[in-house]
């Protein structure tokens, strides 16, 4: 085999098709960049899933004094009366657990949560509410409960956070189901485009590979160079889109989390294994499409 | 010793000799009614000279093209440099054609390669080491006739010239068999005495060469095998024959 003997083969290839190969490198960049933005939306979906379905429970807040909310009346739950609501919510059907959140443990957690947001420096202890934080044994029963708390003295709102959570992930789903539609859309685009430019390529060679083929090189010396200008344009549209991966980590992923308050995160771990899934899949796509094509224009 | 030709029998005994054996071979081409060759059966010994004669459309190219593997015969046998081609794989056939040599009418040169590169690129594309390749081509210029003339570009030769860069190609890499496909179809009388001495020189050193050719003139002078086809059939099968004999 000799390597610099192909290789001048697929640098004049990709030289005289140099407007197909920068239309290839284009698709093939932005198709795993969507790829790619859809698996990493579909981690962060995961994490925070992991993060957040631990914690959802429940949420009983209670009337505090001057509380703007008309089930209070304007006043606070007496001693006795939470006492009777605790004794009330423990005797539910359902109900896994059920603990008490201060003022001070609500601001602690409030704090560890939005630790980036500015509302955080506004907010003093004495604004947070109290609340009994309810452990379902099965999340998705929440709604008896709910309604059973609704209403009752002192209680100024029964809410389910899932029910919070679960708009923001039907969002994020949405999001990643269209990332990955048009992820789709242009690696199809990107599969034809190189079928294309292969048999260009195959057609501006047809004098070369027919001496190849009388004076009998193999195959693969006929078809390597072809294959590897699929791969390399591949390669290059990989590259491409790791950096606007990278760009879409820093600039969306990580700005969007501080901003919302997402509590999980993904680090540089996943965005490393979504680039190398996006790359072998990447070329994997250039050298298939140049295999199938150069059956169908390079007949050996 | 062993006369293929005149031997019937005991064919396998003699296959060590044999260059090409075509054994009943019938082809078709798709949509065609008539056979492009009906029922050849030809022998050809190692290092015999053998002209394919006969009209348009008789069968010699289809002939030429069975014995490299472009083509497969619908019904007979075909062995070529003790291979059956039918039990050939597709991924052998490339080594079947490094031992056979291919020379056309219309010379098939790279323009932008001169003579030396596209005498030197058959080597390449079979992965020959660059140190062989340097000893080799200059040697097979010399042969055939072109020393001084390896850095000249193809547009800059005549066409016998042309076409002995062609067969230097086709010879580089010491083939068994030369197949010629009216080698002088594009070059001038006087000029084809040229081709054919090479040919003839590469036929001594052992080539075996098949060459089809419709140049009356020159199977007359050179007096060796002639093989006549019409409709795909043989009709004559003459050694030291001339062109037209069989009117």
């Amino acid at each position: 085999m000799r390597a610099n003997f192909i290789f001048s083969e697929v640098w004049i290839g990709l030289r005289r098709n140099l407007t197909m190969t920068i239309a290839v490198i284009i698709t093939v960049a932005v198709g795993m960049a969507m790829l790619g933005v859809g698996l990493m939306i579909n981690a962060q979906v995961t994490m925070m899933q992991g993060y957040w379905y631990d914690k959802v429970e429940v949420s009983v807040f209670l009337c505090a004094k001057n509380s703007q909310i008309p089930a209070c009346n304007g006043k606070a739950i007496t001693d006795a009366q939470t006492k009777a609501l605790e004794q009330q919510i423990k005797a539910m059907p359902g109900v896994e657990k059920v603990y008490f959140e201060d003022q001070a443990k609500a601001y602690e957690n409030f704090q560890d949560s939005a630790a980036n947001n500015p509302l955080v420096n506004a907010t003093k202890v004495e604004d947070m509410p109290t609340s009994f934080r309810v452990k379902l044994a099965d999340p998705d029963k929440y709604q008896p409960v709910i309604d059973a708390l609704n209403g009752q003295p002192g209680v100024a709102q029964a809410m389910n956070q899932k029910e919070l959570i679960e708009k923001f992930f039907v969002m994020l789903d949405k999001l990643r189901g269209g990332a990955l539609a048009v992820a789709i859309i242009l690696v199809l685009a990107a599969a034809l485009l190189i079928g294309n430019t292969v048999r260009l390529s195959a057609f501006n060679r047809r004098r070369e590979t027919g001496i190849m083929r009388l004076v009998g090189a193999s195959n693969l010396y006929i078809q390597l160079p072809f294959v590897m200008e699929g791969m390399i344009a591949g390669l290059v549209g990989g590259v491409f889109a790791a950096v606007m991966l990278i760009v879409a980590k820093v600039f969306l992923f990580e700005e969007i989390g501080r901003y919302l308050a997402l509590g999980a995160q993904i680090g540089w771990n996943d965005v490393a294994s979504v680039i190398t899934l996006t790359m072998v899949i990447g070329v994997l796509i250039c050298v298939l499409a140049s295999f199938v094509t150069l059956r169908r224009y390079l007949r050996v | 010793m062993c006369h293929p030709r005149s031997v019937l029998t005991p064919r396998l005994a003699c296959r060590d000799a044999l260059v090409i054996h075509f054994d009943n071979v019938t082809k078709v081409y798709a949509n065609q009614n008539r056979p492009a060759l009906d029922h050849v059966s030809v022998d050809v010994d190692k290092g015999e000279f053998v002209f394919l004669v006969g009209p348009s459309g008789s069968g010699k190219s289809t002939f030429l093209r069975l014995i490299l593997k472009e083509e497969r015969p619908n019904s007979g046998a075909i062995h070529v440099a003790g291979k059956d081609l039918a039990r050939l794989s597709n991924f052998k056939v490339p080594h079947l054609r490094r031992r056979i040599g291919c020379v056309f009418q219309d010379f098939r040169l790279l323009p932008n390669k001169n003579v030396y590169e596209n005498v030197a690129f058959a080597l390449e594309v079979i992965g020959k080491p660059r140190r062989f390749i340097r000893k080799v081509v200059p040697e097979v210029i010399e042969l055939v006739g072109l020393e001084g003339k390896a850095h000249r570009m193809p547009d800059e030769l005549s066409g016998g010239e042309q076409q002995r860069v062609a067969m230097a190609r086709a010879f580089v890499n010491r083939p068994m068999i030369l197949l010629a496909d009216e080698p002088t179809g594009n070059i001038d009388p006087a000029t084809s005495i040229g081709i054919m001495k090479v040919l003839d020189r590469i036929n001594r050193t052992g080539t075996t060469v098949v060459m089809a050719t419709h140049d009356a003139a020159i199977v007359d002078s050179m007096r060796k095998r002639v093989v006549e086809l019409e409709d795909g059939k043989i009709v004559r099968d003459q050694s030291r024959g001339v062109y037209g004999q069989a009117y």
